[in-house]
């Protein structure tokens, strides 16, 4: 029953969204006057009932109802809880069942708690995001149903890929959707606002809260994902530039660009059609990404891997939205009146760079990702990989880098350069001493991992620069949310740059009690174990590492053999001191009873992952800031009346 | 005036751009397979020890006889090579010698195999930690490599031997002759 209930709550959800679409349009062309308050209870009804029918096919693999197509063939009864409950998502159905719950609950959430918008504009963009949710129920509905039943069901089902099978499948994937498919508010936003012609500082400041929302999750979800592909896949790397990966950062880059474009149209009335074209791209991203990675058409080692009949599913619908929105943007830009005019120095100048600089890098991103499809049209056969992306998008983030440390300290409308680099007199000087500092003590390294520990010195030091002088209790909590977000790409800066550099590899084969070294740590294999769990068997080794001081510890990596399906993962094992983490991979048994070994000493990597964090805390400190303005502003005017 | 016309359609241009492309390989999927760098060359040499009872092992110097053979990496482990055991019966039953590289593998292994497929090999070389298979520039099981009579690799299989390509197959030990 429990399947029969999701799917029943899928068409209905479907049927809600025609009705939401339907409604809107009635509402604008002022057809119907109450079609304006129903299209609200439409949207939450519709959201709840995705919710519902997501609900549903957890519950289906929490009962392990192998009666069920999807529950059979990506999960076992034999699993752990943690993955029944979250293998719900690891499989195709269910990962865009997730999608569009997200979708509809984003749908649900504006048409709840929306209250700043223009009603005409409220309805236009309810309507945009109906019409979205609609083409990708339809997806899920006819090609590729989550709740298909089989008869006869098997006594068991064919289990998880085993490197899902991992605290972080319960939490990076939804986190991850829940800004890749927040930004469809973003886009509806601004289809709305193109449809009624509304595009102003109101709009931006209504479509600021939403976006920062979406973009906070994105951060956070990208960071989880590093950092877990960097524990899980035992290759020590924490970005592989993986078209899947890339997916993500697209929309992270355009979403990130619209948070500052949205900042000026806001406060400045500025880069009025930019912001849109922007908001338009940020979904577009994202649906594109769910394209490359849901149709195979990227990532699959085999030809036949690809399901033509799902890639043109989501092709057909790329078109339809995506190209709907930019025929509608050219369509109605001319009606956008000019914004306000600044001067090419100042804080709008600075931010007009950073959005530049990160199209730009969107540009390199994208131009990457698709060239093998491209280059494959023609018959030669290649994968683009780090040494591309490295070369071309490096550069290019290190001089937004330096935009960024820049820009917060000009004023808005017009700055006077003598008094900027007076402003900026200790950024230069901390990227000075930096880049000279670790040439003089570390040696020669290349050019980008040094002039990355040098910018990110600058660009800490000048982030915290516009709290100097000011009451650090009267600070707006927006501006330390700037703060702490551009602080937190300092230090992701940092943490990249010197862990590129210094990371120092071992790859040897030991026998039990051999020693060995890798950058002042010893590391003996004591010894190995068998260990048995419910779906796997693993051996273990048992490493006891000594530091240079004498201190020891001990690290235990398994190579696991998962049964269901037969798969061997290498779980490494990590020890993180403050300076760096010793990363450990347990390898293949010998013919001469040697074990593999693999050990990484990568100097303060965690630093990546802690300042994509403070990306994200930064985010929600402006987040929080902005609603308090907005509810002190409210409780004040309730006082004066 | 017209600059700023034709700009506000490049996002869409741009976008058309990427459909046409996406929509490209698409519908003609690239074909992806790792092909051995040693098809037109000659087989690396190697030794292989027997793993079947009563069944020799392998040894490059078994494709110099004059004769076109088939030779196909396989492992009792590996589910396509359960899915391709017909395909090689029917190649055998026309009269295609076909050796075997057994790939981490264990006689008792090998030997239900067999008994459970059927068993269209001659030879079956045991490559315990996949060195052979290596050296042959194969990335996987099952493949299968066509050799002529003088040691020459003329094609590869990558993947399982469905019923459409034993025609294929048949074509390349033909013009191997």
């Amino acid at each position: 029953m429990t399947a029969e209930t999701g799917l029943a709550a899928l068409w209905l959800a479907a049927a809600l969204a025609a009705l939401q679409a339907l409604l809107g349009a009635l509402a604008l062309r002022r057809a119907m006057p109450q079609a304006t308050t129903a299209i609200r209870a439409v949207a939450v009804v519709q959201g709840a009932l995705a919710a519902l029918a997501m609900a549903a096919l957890i519950a289906a693999f929490l009962d392990s109802d192998m009666s069920v197509a999807l529950v059979a063939t990506n999960s076992h009864s034999a699993k752990p809880w943690l993955y029944k409950f979250a293998g719900a998502w690891g499989n195709h159905e269910g990962s865009m069942l997730l999608w569009v719950t997200i979708l509809g609950l984003a749908g649900a959430a504006v048409a709840r708690f929306e209250h700043r918008l223009a009603e005409r504009t409220l309805v236009a963009t309810l309507a945009a995001q109906a019409t979205i949710a609609l083409g990708f129920y339809a997806f899920l509905l006819f090609a590729s149903n989550p709740f298909a039943r089989l008869n006869p069901a098997p006594p068991d089902g064919a289990g998880l890929n085993p490197l899902l099978q991992d605290p972080g499948l319960a939490f990076h994937p939804p986190t991850l959707y829940a800004g890749y498919v927040g930004l469809s508010v973003a886009f509806s936003f601004a289809v709305g606002a193109l449809v009624t012609r509304d595009v102003g500082p109101a709009f931006a400041r209504a479509m600021r809260p939403w976006v920062l929302g979406a973009w906070i999750f994105l951060t956070l979800g990208i960071t989880a994902g590093s950092y877990w592909a960097y524990y899980e896949l035992g290759w020590g790397g924490w970005w592989f530039w993986d078209p899947v990966e890339n997916a993500s950062l697209m929309p992270w880059l355009a979403a990130t660009a619209l948070l500052h474009s949205v900042t000026v149209l806001a406060t400045r009335d500025g880069l009025r059609a930019w912001t849109v074209m922007l908001a338009v791209v940020a979904f577009s991203m994202s649906m594109i990404g769910t394209f490359l990675v849901r149709s195979g058409i990227l990532t699959s080692v085999h030809a036949f891997a690809v399901d033509p009949r799902r890639g043109s599913f989501i092709l057909v619908l790329l078109l339809l939205y995506i190209g709907g929105a930019l025929a509608l943007f050219g369509a109605r830009v001319g009606t956008v009146r000019q914004g306000k005019l600044f001067e090419p120095f100042s804080r709008e100048g600075s931010l007009v760079a950073n959005n530049l600089l990160l199209t730009v890098i969107l540009g390199i991103v994208l131009i990457g990702t698709f060239y093998p499809i491209v280059a494959g049209a023609f018959d030669v056969q290649l994968s683009v990989g780090p040494p591309f992306f490295d070369s071309t998008a490096g550069p290019i983030a290190l001089l937004l880098v330096a935009v960024m440390a820049v820009g917060p300290l000009l004023r808005w409308r017009r700055d006077e350069a003598e008094a900027v680099i007076q402003r900026l007199f200790p950024a230069i000087a901390a990227t000075l001493a930096a880049g000279v500092g670790v040439f003089l003590l570390a040696g020669p390294i290349g050019v980008l991992p040094l002039a990355g520990v040098a910018l990110a010195a600058g660009l800490a030091v000048a982030s915290v620069a516009p709290l100097a002088r000011r009451n650090l209790r009267r600070a707006p909590l927006q501006l330390w949310g700037m703060v702490i977000a551009h602080l937190g790409i300092a230090v992701s800066l940092a943490g990249m740059a010197i862990s590129t550099a210094y990371t120092q590899e071992t790859l040897l084969a030991v026998g039990v009690g051999d020693p060995a070294r890798v950058a002042g740590y010893t590391v003996r294999l004591e010894g190995v174990r068998p260990l048995v769990s419910d779906n796997w068997t693993a051996i273990e080794g048992r490493l006891s590492v000594t530091d240079g001081d004498g201190q020891s510890f001990v690290l235990r990596p398994q190579v696991r053999y998962f049964t269901t399906p037969v798969t061997t993962t290498n779980e490494s094992a990590i020890a993180t001191m403050w300076n760096g983490q010793l990363y450990t991979v347990l390898g293949a048994l010998g013919d001469d009873g040697r074990w593999q070994l693999r050990l990484w000493w990568k100097p303060f990597v965690t630093l990546i992952w802690l300042g994509g964090a403070l990306i994200a805390l930064g985010g929600a400190l402006s987040l929080l800031g902005h609603q308090w303005r907005l509810w002190r502003t409210k409780q004040r005017a309730e006082a004066f009346t | 005036m017209k600059s700023g016309r034709m700009k506000r359609w490049l996002p869409l241009g741009i976008f058309a751009l990427i459909v046409a492309v996406v929509a490209w390989g698409l519908w003609r999927p690239a074909d992806r397979t790792v092909r051995s760098a040693l098809v037109g060359r000659a087989l690396p040499d190697f030794t292989l020890p027997a793993i079947a009872p009563g069944k020799p092992g392998l040894s490059s110097a078994d494709f110099r006889q004059g004769k076109p053979r088939l030779l196909n990496v396989f492992a009792s482990w590996c589910v396509p090579c359960i899915a391709e055991a017909p395909q090689l019966m029917t190649l055998k039953a026309a009269g295609i010698p076909i050796d075997a590289i057994a790939i981490k593998d264990t006689p008792g292994d090998i030997a239900a195999f067999l008994r459970r497929n059927g068993d269209p090999y001659a030879r079956i070389g045991a490559d315990a930690h996949s060195r052979v298979q290596l050296a042959l520039g194969s990335s996987g099981v099952p493949e299968t490599f066509v050799v002529d009579g003088t040691g020459v690799i003329r094609a590869q299989h990558v993947g399982d031997i469905r019923p459409e390509d034993v025609p294929e197959l048949m074509q390349a030990l033909a013009a191997a002759q």
